[in-house]
């Protein structure tokens, strides 16, 4: 199967603006799919950022995995707490990504995630960097909604974002991605 | 797009007096999500609902995720008539006015492509924490939302504010 080509975020639109709560980036997957989003290219001069999703994988895909600056070799710790609509369960583990927030599947026709994902002080270059995700599905009797955090052991100045399906599958048309940088006072 | 007119307050309302509902309507379709801010408090032991469009079919569902400061638990409503339990409040025998908090996504509520997802993150100190996804089974653009209460009314004082976030 020929791999589908990633999304270059910042290759399709994109500006910058001076507001406390900027767009930078969007991204809108078309027919066919896509394997990956990349926001590239972003700028230092926001304290936060912000990653607001609404988003489909492929069949049995449950999760987007999220990686800083194309290094899929650090460490990155994360920890969930979810709901089934039958139960609560917390879970922790140690991967070369972050998982960030859940995701719907091409099961569930029409249905996708909704997912806020908080990258705090991500220019900062004296520690590691931390974000939270918010996120959540539901499909009329089936669905997950949870609570992300999760650590990437790196202090480089994150540059770059790479979201992908964490079972390699592509995101399907529809889902769309919009990258916002928040300013402090 | 404007600089600085990105997160942009749409409308709000500040009850001067009780009531069992508020609509927003005629909701521009010229941004790409909407964010909705409440701080309200309940006549009675009660939860909040939503509904879309002024559609009362059995067209939304919803799951939780919810704390009591003793244990984590979930819940699930299916083919509802209106979306539920944003925020819980208080239950019998709780000291009446006590406020919630809650902040309400919905995400690309203007496209006509797909049913229509909602998060929300909530909470009221004198009962619980909750996480909820919502689903809206429609294809059209959101129009109106009006919040509810399942029982009793939206005491004096409640806010409700509308915000709009574009993309770039």
């Amino acid at each position: 199967m020929t791999p589908m080509l990633g999304i270059m975020a910042s290759q399709i639109s994109g500006h910058l603006a001076s507001g406390a709560y900027a767009s930078i980036a969007t991204a809108t997957v078309g027919s066919g799919g896509a394997s990956s989003i990349t926001f590239s290219s972003i700028p230092s001069t926001y304290t936060d950022l912000q990653i607001r999703a609404m988003a489909q994988g492929g069949a049995s895909a449950a999760a987007i995995n999220v990686n800083f600056n194309a290094d899929t070799t650090s460490t990155a710790y994360w920890h969930l707490l979810y709901g089934t609509g039958a139960t609560a369960a917390a879970y922790t583990i140690s991967t070369a990504y972050i998982q960030a927030t859940t995701l719907s599947s091409t099961a569930n026709t029409n249905m996708f995630n909704a997912g806020v994902i908080d990258i705090l002080d991500y220019a900062n270059t004296n520690k590691n960097k931390t974000l939270r995700g918010l996120s959540g599905y539901d499909a009329n009797g089936s669905g997950t909604v949870a609570l992300y955090s999760g650590q990437w052991i790196n202090t480089a100045a994150i540059t770059s974002i790479v979201l992908t399906v964490n079972n390699g599958t592509n995101f399907s048309q529809y889902s769309h991605f919009a990258l916002y940088g928040i300013k402090g006072a | 797009m404007a600089a600085g007119n990105t997160y942009v307050a749409l409308a709000s309302n500040t009850l001067s007096s009780a009531a069992a509902s508020v609509t927003f309507s005629s909701i521009s379709g010229a941004y790409t999500d909407l964010v909705l801010i409440c701080n309200i408090g309940a006549s009675a032991s009660t939860s909040v609902n939503f509904g879309f469009n002024g559609d009362t079919g059995t067209n939304y569902s919803t799951t939780i995720l919810t704390g009591n400061g003793t244990t984590a638990a979930s819940a699930r409503t299916s083919t509802a008539s209106n979306s539920t339990d944003y925020i819980a409040f208080y239950t019998a025998g709780a000291p009446s006015g006590l406020t919630g908090s809650m902040i309400f996504n919905v995400m690309n509520y203007a496209n006509t492509t797909t049913n229509k997802t909602i998060l929300a993150r909530s909470g009221s100190d004198s009962k619980e924490i909750d996480l909820v996804v919502g689903l809206w089974r429609s294809t059209a653009a959101i129009t109106s939302i009006v919040i509810g209460m399942q029982t009793g009314n939206f005491i004096t004082g409640s806010t409700f504010t509308l915000y709009g976030i574009a993309a770039a």
